[in-house]
């Protein structure tokens, strides 16, 4: 089918009208519902049987013939993932939390038929005097600026028609029909989007380097290959809004010249890639993909290609290496992927929540979406906290927000009453940044300049419980599990600093031990070939920083400040 | 024309050279393990790391294009300290072998040892492929494998994709416990390996070697060394005579311009120089999978119909 | 999963291969797919079928075999079929993983990456399956458990066992 603006229109308005009640007052309310039920269909809460109660609602539904009365929408993250399985009742936003597959039969009989919410299931914090905050009131939501993950949440990512009710694909109409590829790549540049995968390279550069780069075929590439632990940003907005990629990638194929354009998924996500594949099939079937987009001679293809689990892909010559259907080995640069990338020729690689924003940039201008964020690193930033903190979820914060308001007033501080130690950022390129750091606002060069690094997203709290050098040797471990063995200081360098790292948590560490791991990182950190063994030193270098007391007790006095390291467990003292 | 200042001389080279040609070109040798200047550069030892226009983040002098005005350093005391680093974590995964090592004398991971002043092991921890050297793959008549002194330069199975249809080697597993393997991880003999010898005509260390020369125990220093061409075909591939007393023995050399190298040219220039003529091997495929057989320096050489044709001849005119 | 069948079974199952290899043979770039048909279908890469990528596919063996052992998904060995893995990413590290994977350890007998010799069950280690919020976080045949402790992992455990030892193996195979 072919599309144009007026079908899409058409389907925007005809889908608007049925979603009122999500919040999106439509011209024509046309509101058939009494109630529309939201559950969280994201992993998750999936795994905490989200499937199950949307069905035993629609059961009940069914049962009593109230299809007409009550919407059941399926829909990405809600962001307080520590919550699930989330199902919120709308008009109101009504937040239900932790439910059993049972509860859903009393919000149906109490909330849905007899309009009296079930207030003990019903989340605490936003239970007031005088009756209940709505889910965007709850102070987790504090903070939160939601750009990226805009739709997430209201609308069920399975269906096409609901992200083009909120101005989906208006952004890929008005690049194509509106706008040249220099001006596309004008807005981008001039928004001063910066990649989100971690590396913070300005993303306008990226796609006029490419453009610029001589070649009759030229490949966009989506980076989703999420291999950072404790990072689930991406398959988030995969699973909750995957056509904000699909119709960003599109934009950037338009830019570039680009007609094909692959998805590079951890296969480690089944859920996010039957989505996007689903999604796929529909923007191919209304001509949102596909030949002649939009009647205007412009063609992009998209195709997914799975990961099979190696960290090492997430680096760009590697992933391209993989898609290939080679060994994930990074190559050195130059050539530059904008050059030279894929099967040898121009290729663009942005990760999943840099394009995720590209649309919202092409609807609202460059300025709109500067109007967050801090002058160098404009807009929002998607983070999944976790670990020791009371908020477990994916939240998405205007740059320059603080670590301590993410962890005390987002997070909710940590839980049992234990002390803060740590907030991890970067995964295993990044550090361990401690309680004297807290006030560091979040940005690309705040957290580059205290030795972390913003990375991917993934943001990781640490209590007392949690030994320093233990960390560190997990993230060592990691780094030598993932490394890709092709150069000497990586292959061979982080082992050795593993080892290091081993003796001293088993208590024959010397006062050779920690000179040895710095001379160690530095060799690895200068010569490696890629990032990952450039940064594979971090974890080590940024505990050394701010835990070094933990290092010398483990050496000198064959004890663990933490009681973590059990073969130190004999000298076990507890430090406060 | 590119004009660049290496170590304070400045140089010309021409565009798209890598600094590591331009500074070879101009006598300026900048230590390299994995660098063939018949492949495609790696980037993987580190070891060619050099100093870019004073900048503190070293570049790869192999895989880093000359530009006009570029200023290069190549031996300052930061430079050198990173290579020797690169060279002990080398060391502190190779076997100490270097008296009975067949390499000793041409074994670049020795001589950048001696260079730098780098010893072995400094690090009690883990060992690829043992702590002891040994040949791992004794299968081959040919060939002699040693993982345990394996750098993971990448030679071996660049130079044997170089020919499409052989592309026996691979890298194999990940991280740490990379390694090279044949195929699916076989013996050169259950494999599909055509016993050519491009691979231990790169192999700069003492992981693949020449069977045959390391029988008669010479060591290149020891040797009158030699070079000729291969008759057998038109490409006339290079092979090395290494003679000591009265034993004279050939080895293929780093194939260069295309030229292949192959088993059969290898046994012809064997039969033409050799002090012996020793049993020559094909490989045959049986039940039991691929195996070399022994055969006949006739049917080696394939001269069988040659050699029946002037017998037919010549008993032809001899009536 | 038919890594415990008969020959004949599993002569379809090549058969069956083949014609998933020949849609996508003339692709572009098809190893991992093929790899990813071949692991999914067999449970591992089998030796003989990683010749016939090779093949179809037109690579040389070694690159197969390069590829298979790089990425940590593809296995040489079959996997069981209850396929048990623990994340051991950083939020359900610090959340206790290793306890449950020694727990696993113990009760199956069978080390991280091991697959028992009756062919009933896996155990491997996997890094993140991005249900943070749940960690500690243990996966059986890709189906996610959250919030695990020992005592959990321990019910857990007995329930496969009953599960699986109980049942003739033809029952899973598909």
């Amino acid at each position: 089918m072919s599309m144009t603006f007026e079908k899409l229109k058409e389907i925007r308005e005809e889908t608007l009208n049925r979603m009122n009640l999500r919040g999106f007052p439509s011209d024509k309310p046309n509101a058939p519902y009494r109630w529309s039920v939201a559950i969280c269909m994201e992993t998750s809460c999936m795994s905490s049987k989200s499937p199950q109660i949307k069905q035993r609602l629609l059961d009940l539904i069914v049962r009593d013939g109230k299809e007409n009365e009550i919407e059941v929408v399926g829909t990405g993250c809600f962001g307080l993932c520590e919550a699930g399985p989330i199902v919120i009742v709308r008009p109101g936003d009504t937040f239900y939390y932790r439910l059993d597959v049972e509860d859903i039969d009393r919000i149906y009989e109490s909330h849905l038929l007899g309009g009296e919410p079930v207030r003990d299931l019903i989340y605490p914090e936003s239970i007031t005097d005088d009756g209940y905050l709505s889910y965007f009131e709850i102070p987790f939501m504090a903070h939160q600026e939601r750009v990226a993950l805009r739709s997430s949440g209201h609308i069920d990512p399975e269906d096409i028609r609901e992200y083009i009710a909120l101005g989906g694909y208006e952004a890929l109409y008005k690049a194509l029909v509106e706008m040249t590829p220099d001006d596309v790549i004008d807005v981008i540049t001039e928004s001063g989007l910066r990649g989100r995968g971690g590396g913070g390279f300005i993303t306008g550069r990226k796609w006029r380097a490419t453009q610029a780069s001589p070649g009759d075929e030229k490949f966009i590439i989506c980076n989703a290959d999420e291999g950072e632990p404790g990072a689930f940003m991406d398959r988030s907005i995969l699973e909750g809004d995957p056509h904000s990629v699909i119709e960003a990638m599109t934009i950037a194929g338009y830019a570039i010249g680009s007609d094909q354009g692959y998805v590079y998924v951890r296969a480690e996500y089944p859920i996010a890639v039957e989505r996007l594949e689903k999604a796929i099939g529909q923007a191919n079937d209304l001509g949102l993909l596909g030949a002649n987009i939009f009647g205007t001679g412009f063609s992009f293809n998209l195709e997914i290609r799975l990961g099979a689990g190696a960290f090492v892909c997430g680096e760009t010559t590697a992933l391209a290496a993989s898609i290939e259907g080679r060994r994930g080995m990074p190559r050195s640069r130059p050539p530059y992927s904008a050059d030279k990338g894929l099967w040898g020729k121009p290729t663009m690689i942005n990760n999943v929540e840099t394009f995720a924003n590209v649309p919202y940039i092409i609807l609202n201008g460059a300025e709109a979406f500067k109007k967050v964020g801090t002058e160098n690193s404009p807009g929002t930033k998607v983070l999944a906290l976790s670990g020791k903190i009371k908020n477990v979820g994916l939240v998405e914060i205007p740059m320059g927000t603080t670590l301590r308001q993410l962890v005390e007033e987002i997070g909710g501080g940590i839980p049992n009453g234990k002390a803060f130690k740590a907030v991890q950022t970067g995964g295993p390129s990044g550090g361990c940044i401690g309680p004297e750091l807290l006030d560091t606002p979040i940005d690309f060069d705040r957290l580059a300049e205290i030795g972390s690094m913003m990375g991917p997203g993934g943001m990781i709290v640490l209590d007392e419980d949690v030994c320093a050098v233990d960390v560190a040797r997990f993230y060592m471990d990691f780094i030598v599990d993932e490394s890709c063995g092709k150069c000497t200081p990586c292959r061979e360098g982080t082992k050795r600093m593993l080892e290091i790292l081993i003796d001293i948590t088993e208590g024959r560490g010397d006062e050779t031990s920690i000179p040895r791991l710095e001379r160690l990182a530095r060799t690895t950190e200068l010569a490696s070939l890629c990032g990952l063994g450039q940064t594979a030193a971090n974890p080590i270098l940024s505990t050394l920083k701010s835990f070094r007391d933990e290092y010398e007790a483990h050496i000198k006095e064959k004890r663990c400040p933490a009681g973590v390291c059990k073969a130190l467990t004999n000298n076990l003292t507890k430090d406060d | 024309m590119i004009k660049l200042t290496i170590n304070g001389q400045k140089i010309a080279a021409e565009d798209g050279m890598s600094i590591l040609d331009a500074a070879l070109a101009h006598g300026i040798e900048i230590p390299a393990l994995c660098h063939d200047p018949d492949l495609k550069p790696e980037s993987s030892c580190r070891l060619c790391l050099v100093e870019v226009d004073g900048r503190p983040w070293p570049r790869v002098a192999c895989g880093t294009p000359v530009r006009d005005g570029m200023v290069v350093e190549t031996n300052t005391p930061e430079i050198r300290e990173i290579r020797r680093d690169i060279l002990q974590l080398l060391l502190d995964n190779h076997p100490n072998d270097c008296l009975t090592c067949q390499k000793a004398g041409e074994c670049l991971l020795q001589k950048y040892a001696y260079e730098y002043g780098v010893t072995f092991r400094t690090h009690e921890g883990a060992r690829r492929g043992g702590e002891r050297a040994r040949f791992t793959d004794t299968s081959s008549p040919y060939i002699l494998r040693d993982e345990s002194k394996c750098i993971l330069c990448g030679k071996c199975i660049s130079t044997c994709a170089e020919l499409n249809e052989r592309s026996v080697l691979s890298f194999a597993g990940r991280g740490f416990e990379t390694k090279v393997a044949a195929d699916r991880d076989e013996t050169l003999e259950a494999s599909t390996c055509v016993s050519c010898g491009r691979c231990v005509a790169v192999c700069p260390v003492g992981a693949l070697i020449d069977r045959r020369v390391r029988e008669k125990k010479i060591r290149p220093w020891e040797a009158d060394r030699q070079t000729i061409q291969c008759k057998a075909c038109e490409y006339g591939c290079e092979y090395e005579v290494l003679e000591k007393g009265s034993e004279r023995v050939i080895r293929p050399l780093s194939p260069s311009e295309g030229r292949p190298l192959c088993l059969k040219g290898r046994l012809f220039v064997e039969a033409e120089v050799s002090s012996e003529l020793r049993t020559p091997y094909k490989k045959e495929e049986t039940e039991k999978g691929r195996k070399f057989v022994r055969t006949t320096w006739i049917e080696a050489l394939e001269l069988d119909g040659i050699l029946d044709r002037i017998a037919h001849t010549e008993s032809e005119s001899d009536k | 999963m038919v890594s415990h069948i008969n020959s004949e079974e599993r002569q379809k199952e090549i058969a069956a291969f083949e014609r998933d290899l020949e849609r996508i043979k003339d692709g572009r770039g098809m190893l991992m797919l093929a790899l990813h048909l071949a692991q999914n279908r067999f449970g591992y890469v089998p030796s003989d079928v990683q010749r016939i990528i090779a093949d179809t596919l037109k690579v040389p063996l070694s690159t197969v075999y390069g590829v298979v052992t790089f990425y940590s998904r593809f296995t040489l060995i079959p996997r069981g079929r209850c396929d048990l893995s623990i994340c051991t990413g950083t939020t359900c590290y610090i959340q206790g993983a290793e306890e449950l994977l020694k727990e696993a350890e113990e009760t199956l007998g069978i080390k991280d990456g091991e697959t028992s010799p009756d062919g009933n069950f896996s155990l491997s280690t996997t890094r993140c399956v991005g249900a943070c919020s749940l960690a500690p976080v243990v996966t059986v045949n890709g189906e996610v458990h959250g919030r695990m402790t020992v005592q959990e992992m321990k019910k857990l455990l007995a329930d496969l066992k009953k599960q699986y030892l109980s049942q003739p193996e033809s029952n899973e195979d598909k």
